[in-house]
């Protein structure tokens, strides 16, 4: 098995006839993603790569019995289209798009977990099971099968990490990016969690930054709950305080949110923390 | 978007939040009719005005001016003192603390208040202080407020004063997409009033498309960092030497970090993000030239990103901007090959993985090549 995606995914596609929405549908279906619908409203009708695409969530669930989404549209639309999915009954959403305004994520995501739907994202490359499925944006070609789960804050730093996890002859269960924003609707320590109950998984890296506290929430996570050996790496360790590194949410404010109080964390879990992409693996092969 | 102190007091005052009287001026000569006596206030972006002198006291026109002119073109935290606000002095009997900020661990905006206002929070003992979230769907409810009331022991007038302005601060935190909004301290004056004497407000950079009106205002940005802003570049200068581009905010991050780990210094932050659009790329590059590095350290992992067109740009602003600046290319993705033997065409140095790079980097910088 894997972690929340899996062949059994019938994956809609929300925002399917823009370029990033085309340009993906296509790669997710290489990748053997059962890509059963699209929906971008007033397109109803058309077809893109194959896949018939619907004015409304609702149509594609009745059509196609669509139970996953990933939104790609733009960010003012994007609450109202994870809305629409969650009202339709979808229990999985990938959020891909960045920018959205932080206040409609503090709304959107605890109106997800009450109705039992599992958001990634947003501002994340996706989700990614080798084997199964991915819903993403993220290179097919990095991945490979095996039992390693991955979780991480970020899009090319973990495609970077993957393929040397790969490349060293390890594959991947499933890798999860949360996504780089303050507000995520999975976080850290929730996607740790499923991988600690996943049979498929038996070693898990997890790749932070700075900003926030969810790398020592997972530390603390890790010394009570994990039994599977965990690698980590933090992005950030010469970032100046004060300013925003790229991603919404990689900020150090105040004393919060530092690099060194992350890698000590990690280090007081027993966690080793890697300095480059390529001690991945060799951490992984020791643990 | 950060506010100015005077810039977020005319919001608190649109939500209707008692504010000082204030006159805000850039030069000595403009203060004509001063609130008296008053509070002579830099406008900076940056904390630690106070420390640095930045606020003075002023009973006089005289004062006032001479107060004014001592503070304004000083430089606070790096920053060029602009604007100073002369704000009315508070007869102050009381100081409080109050925000809101979003609590990114528990998905929430957090109400914080204190008794022990006007310091800095960090430094407020954790039981003195008071915590509620606020479930972003519903809003703040009345036994928040209760509860706030009694917490700070708070009596009946000032309490509902204060009651008034928590309220008014959460329309203002999520009608204006705010991360921040402190009144630190939030003054009960000896006459039983209760004002916002300082003002902190921070503005969602993502929600920028629905506050237009604050799209103009001056940030604590670099001139460089300004026009890379304008033209929609990422781009943070550092205190080092090399130029570091690369795409992904986070492999931009592990890029300056393995550069420091291998002995150089980052000199900048240049986040491409997913572009291979050649003329996207030049345009990076050239705001990395500007920042006249000692070399220019390249890295990106483009799994989808052609890399042969991300080569193409480099080729096209080195061509524009002719320098002696070298500069060390690590490119991974589609049509690698191709990229590779481009950049050796026009003198670049190609490496083969980030280490490598970051070597390279460091020994091209100390001359040797």
């Amino acid at each position: 098995m894997a972690v929340l995606l899996t062949k059994r995914a019938r994956v809609l596609v929300q925002g399917i006839t823009g370029h990033q929405g085309t340009f993906h549908t296509r790669a997710m279906l290489d990748f053997g993603t059962k890509v059963v619908a699209g929906v971008t409203p007033g397109k109803g009708g058309s077809k893109v790569e194959g896949v018939p695409v619907y004015d409304s969530v609702r149509e594609a669930v009745q059509r196609r019995r669509a139970n996953a989404s990933i939104v790609f549209v733009p960010a003012p639309f994007a609450k109202d289209a994870t809305i629409e999915a969650i009202q339709a009954g979808l229990k999985l959403i990938v959020v891909i798009t960045e920018r959205i305004p932080f206040h409609d994520c503090l709304e959107l995501m605890p109106y997800a977990r009450s109705r039992g739907c599992v958001v990634i994202g947003p501002n994340c490359p996706g989700i990614i099971s080798p084997g199964h499925a991915k819903m993403g944006i993220m290179p097919n070609h990095i991945f490979g099968t095996g039992d390693v789960g991955v979780i991480s804050r970020s899009g090319t730093l973990t495609y970077e990490i993957v393929n040397e996890i790969t490349k060293a002859g390890f594959g991947q269960s499933t890798c999860i990016g949360i996504g780089g924003d303050p507000v995520v609707g999975t976080n850290m320590v929730e996607a740790l969690a499923l991988f600690q109950k996943d049979r498929a998984t038996k070693r898990i890296v997890v790749v932070g930054e700075i900003g926030g506290t969810a790398e020592e929430e997972t530390a603390e996570y890790v010394k009570k709950h994990v039994s599977k050996p965990v690698v980590g790496y933090v992005a950030g360790r010469t970032a100046p305080p004060g300013k925003r590194m790229g991603h919404a949410g990689a900020i150090i404010q105040g004393t919060t949110g530092t690099a060194e109080s992350k890698m000590r964390a990690f280090a007081d879990a027993g966690v080793p923390v890697a300095d480059y992409p390529a001690d991945v693996p060799r951490l992984l092969a020791s643990s | 978007m950060k506010f100015l102190e005077h810039k977020a007091k005319e919001v608190f005052a649109r939500y209707g939040i008692p504010v000082p009287r204030g006159i805000v001026v850039s030069s000595p000569d403009g203060i004509v009719d001063p609130p008296l006596p008053c509070m002579v206030k830099a406008q900076v972006l940056v904390g630690g005005r106070g420390k640095a002198g930045g606020i003075r006291p002023a009973s006089t026109l005289e004062e006032a001016r001479q107060a004014a002119s001592e503070i304004l073109g000083m430089a606070i935290g790096g920053y060029r003192v602009k604007e100073v606000l002369l704000a009315e002095r508070l007869a102050i009997e009381k100081e409080l603390y109050l925000s809101l900020t979003i609590d990114r661990s528990a998905r929430e905006p957090l109400l914080m208040a204190s008794a022990l206002g006007g310091v800095d929070i960090e430094s407020v003992p954790r039981d003195e202080i008071f915590l509620e979230h606020v479930p972003a769907m519903i809003g703040i409810q009345p036994y928040a407020i209760r509860a706030l009331r009694k917490r700070l022991g708070l009596p009946k007038g000032v309490g509902d004063q204060v009651a008034d302005i928590v309220r008014k601060a959460y329309d203002l935190f999520r009608h204006e997409d705010a991360e921040l909004v402190e009144i630190n301290p939030l003054a009960v004056t000896t006459d039983g009033r209760v004002v916002a004497g300082d003002a902190k407000l921070v503005v969602d950079d993502n929600a920028e498309y629905r506050h237009p009106e604050y799209a103009a205002m001056d940030q604590d940005r670099t001139p460089l960092e300004a026009e890379a802003h304008d033209k929609g570049i990422t781009f943070i200068q550092l205190d080092g030497d090399v130029g570091v581009i690369a795409n992904g905010a986070g492999l931009t991050m592990a890029t300056l970090d393995i550069l420091n780990l291998k002995g150089g210094r980052g000199g900048t932050f240049l986040d491409l993000g997913g572009t291979d659009d050649p003329a996207k790329v030049r345009e990076a590059f050239e705001i990395l030239m500007k920042a006249q590095p000692s070399v220019i350290l390249l890295n990106i992992f483009g799994g989808i990103t052609k890399a042969d067109t991300v080569a193409v740009g480099i080729q096209q602003a080195l061509d524009a901007m002719p320098s002696k600046i070298p500069v060390v290319a690590r490119i991974k993705g589609v049509n690698e090959e191709r990229a590779k033997d481009l950049l050796r065409e026009i003198g670049t140095h190609p490496a083969e993985t980030i280490e490598e790079a970051a070597e390279l980097a460091v020994k091209v910088r100390a001359g040797g090549r």
